[in-house]
C-alpha cells in the first residue's frame, strides 16, 4: 500500500500539467485588476506589475508552458512603470498622454468582447437549444458523417507528388513545343472555381481539362496551392495515394 | 385570396432553410408584399401565444420554424448530433470578427493580446466565419467576415441584431471622446443630450 503511494506521488510531480488558465497576458492582467479591486481608469501599475510577475514566476514553477505574449506584457508592464518614475517635462510642449492610456484601451476593449462573447453563448443556439425540422445542417451531414471515414485531407506534399507524377506523365516531346498562349494565375483561379461550382469535385487532371502543356500544368498547380491557402477550396483523398478531389470549401 | 396565412404556413414548414419573405412573394406574385409582411408578423404572434412546442423565428434574413429553447433537453434526446462545441477562445474570436467585421488576423490579436490562428482556424471550418477577401496593405492579409450560417447558429435575423452593438458603439464613442478631452466641449453636450 505505502509503497503504490509513493509511486502515485512520483508520478503527480513528474506530471507535467498543461492547462489554459488565462486566454493570455491581457485576461491574467484583468483578473488581478477584479482580485484586487481596481479602478480600470486608474491603475497603480506598480502593484499589479509585481503581482503579474509573481504569476509568471508560478505559471513557470508549475511547469506550464509560459507563451511570449506574457513576456511581451511584463515588459510592457515595465516600461510603462518606469515611465511613470520620470518626472514631467518642466514646459510641457504638447498635453502629456498618461503611459497607462494605451493599456487601459486595450484592456477595455478585451473586456468588453469578454462579455460580448460570454453573451453570444447564451443565446439560444442552433443544435444546442433550439432545432429545426431539417435535421443537421446540410453540409454538416457530408462533414460529420461522410468525409471523416472516406476522405482524408491532403498535405501540400501529396499534392507535389501528383504534380510531379503528371509533369513525368506527358509526352516528353509536347513539353518541348513553345505555347503562345498567354495565361494569368487570376483565370486559371477563376477557372477552377467555375468549374467547381458546376461540378462539386474534380481531380487535377480533370481540372486541367485535357490541356496537358507544362506551363498549364504549373499554372493550374500554383493556383491550387493558392486557393487551398485561402481556403477556398479543400484537397481530400479515399485513401493514401489515392486520386486527390478538390472541393469547393465554401458553398456560394 | 383567403387562405394566405396557411399558404404561407406551409411553405415556411416545407422549407429547409429559412424562408425569405422575397421567395414567398415570388410563389404568391398576386398577394402584395405588404400583405406578406403582415402575415408573417401574425404567424409568429400567433405561435409565441401559443407557447407549444414551436415557435417561427425571424433568422439570417428568413422565417423558420424552430423548438423552444426551454425543450432541448428533450429534443436533444432525440438527436444524435454532437451539440456545436465552441471554445472560449473560439467564441472571443468570434464576438470580435462579428462586431468587427471585415477585419484582419493582427487586428483581432490586438483585442485578444494572443495568437488567434488555432480558433480563426476552426471556425472557417465550423464555416461561422469566412474570407471576404484580402487587405490591400503590405503583406496582404486574409479580411475576415461572418457568414450566413453564424446567423442562422446564434439565431439572429442580421447583423444588426446583434446584441450590444449599440453599447459598443457608445463606449468607442467615448473612448474617442477621451482622447480628444476637451477639445471640442460642445461636442460633448451634445452626446449627452442624445
Amino acid at each position: 500500500m505505502d509503497n503504490e503511494q509513493t509511486t502515485d506521488n512520483e508520478q503527480a510531480t513528474n506530471y507535467a500539467i498543461k492547462l489554459d488558465i488565462f486566454e493570455g497576458p491581457l485576461d491574467l492582467l484583468l483578473y488581478l485588476i477584479k482580485k484586487n479591486e481596481i479602478d480600470i481608469y486608474n491603475i497603480p501599475i506598480a502593484l499589479v506589475t509585481e503581482q503579474y510577475l509573481e504569476y509568471l514566476k508560478m505559471i513557470k514553477a508549475l511547469n506550464l508552458d509560459l507563451a511570449g505574449e506574457y513576456l511581451v506584457m511584463a515588459s510592457t508592464l515595465i516600461h510603462i512603470k518606469s515611465r511613470m518614475l520620470l518626472p514631467p517635462p518642466e514646459e510641457p510642449e504638447e498635453e502629456e498622454e498618461d503611459p497607462r492610456a494605451e493599456l487601459v484601451r486595450q484592456l477595455l476593449e478585451h473586456k468588453t468582447f469578454k462579455e460580448i462573447a460570454t453573451n453570444l453563448g447564451s443565446r439560444p443556439l442552433l443544435e444546442r437549444d433550439v432545432f429545426t425540422r431539417a435535421a443537421v445542417l446540410p453540409d454538416e451531414v457530408a462533414e460529420s458523417a461522410g468525409d471523416e471515414d472516406v476522405l482524408i485531407e491532403v498535405s501540400v506534399f501529396e499534392l507535389i507528388e501528383a504534380f510531379h507524377r503528371i509533369v513525368s506523365q506527358t509526352d516528353k516531346k509536347e513539353l518541348m513545343e513553345i505555347d503562345l498562349e498567354k495565361l494569368s494565375l487570376t483565370d486559371i483561379i477563376n477557372e477552377i472555381m467555375e468549374k467547381l461550382t458546376v461540378t462539386k469535385n474534380l481531380n487535377f487532371e480533370e481540372l486541367l481539362g485535357g490541356r496537358k502543356d507544362r506551363r498549364r500544368i504549373i499554372y493550374t498547380f500554383l493556383a491550387l496551392l493558392e486557393l487551398i491557402k485561402l481556403r477556398m477550396v479543400k484537397a481530400y483523398q479515399t485513401s493514401n495515394f489515392g486520386v486527390i478531389r478538390i472541393f469547393p470549401a465554401v458553398e456560394s | 385570396m383567403e387562405n394566405v396565412k396557411a399558404v404561407i404556413e406551409a411553405l415556411i414548414f416545407a422549407s429547409d432553410t429559412p424562408l425569405m419573405p422575397e421567395k414567398i412573394s415570388v410563389i404568391l406574385s398576386e398577394v402584395e408584399k405588404t400583405e406578406i409582411k403582415e402575415v408573417l408578423d401574425n404567424l409568429v404572434q400567433e405561435y409565441d401565444t401559443r407557447q407549444g412546442g414551436i415557435y417561427l423565428q425571424e433568422v439570417a434574413g428568413g422565417f423558420q420554424f424552430r423548438t423552444r429553447p426551454e425543450l432541448s433537453q428533450w429534443v436533444k434526446k432525440l438527436k444524435s448530433t454532437k451539440p456545436h462545441s465552441i471554445s472560449p477562445a473560439a467564441m472571443e474570436t468570434l464576438a470580435i470578427v462579428a462586431y468587427k467585421q471585415p477585419i484582419v488576423k493582427s487586428e483581432i490579436e490586438s483585442i485578444r493580446g494572443v495568437d488567434v490562428g488555432a480558433p480563426l482556424k476552426g471556425l472557417l471550418e465550423k464555416k461561422l466565419i469566412r474570407i471576404v477577401g484580402r487587405k490591400d496593405v503590405p503583406g496582404k492579409p486574409i479580411i475576415y467576415g461572418t457568414t450566413k450560417k453564424f446567423l442562422e447558429v446564434f439565431n439572429l435575423k442580421d447583423l444588426l441584431d446583434l446584441p450590444n452593438l449599440r453599447e459598443l458603439k457608445e463606449l468607442n464613442q467615448q473612448q474617442d471622446l477621451l482622447e480628444q478631452e476637451i477639445e471640442e466641449k460642445e461636442k460633448i453636450e451634445e452626446d449627452i443630450d442624445l
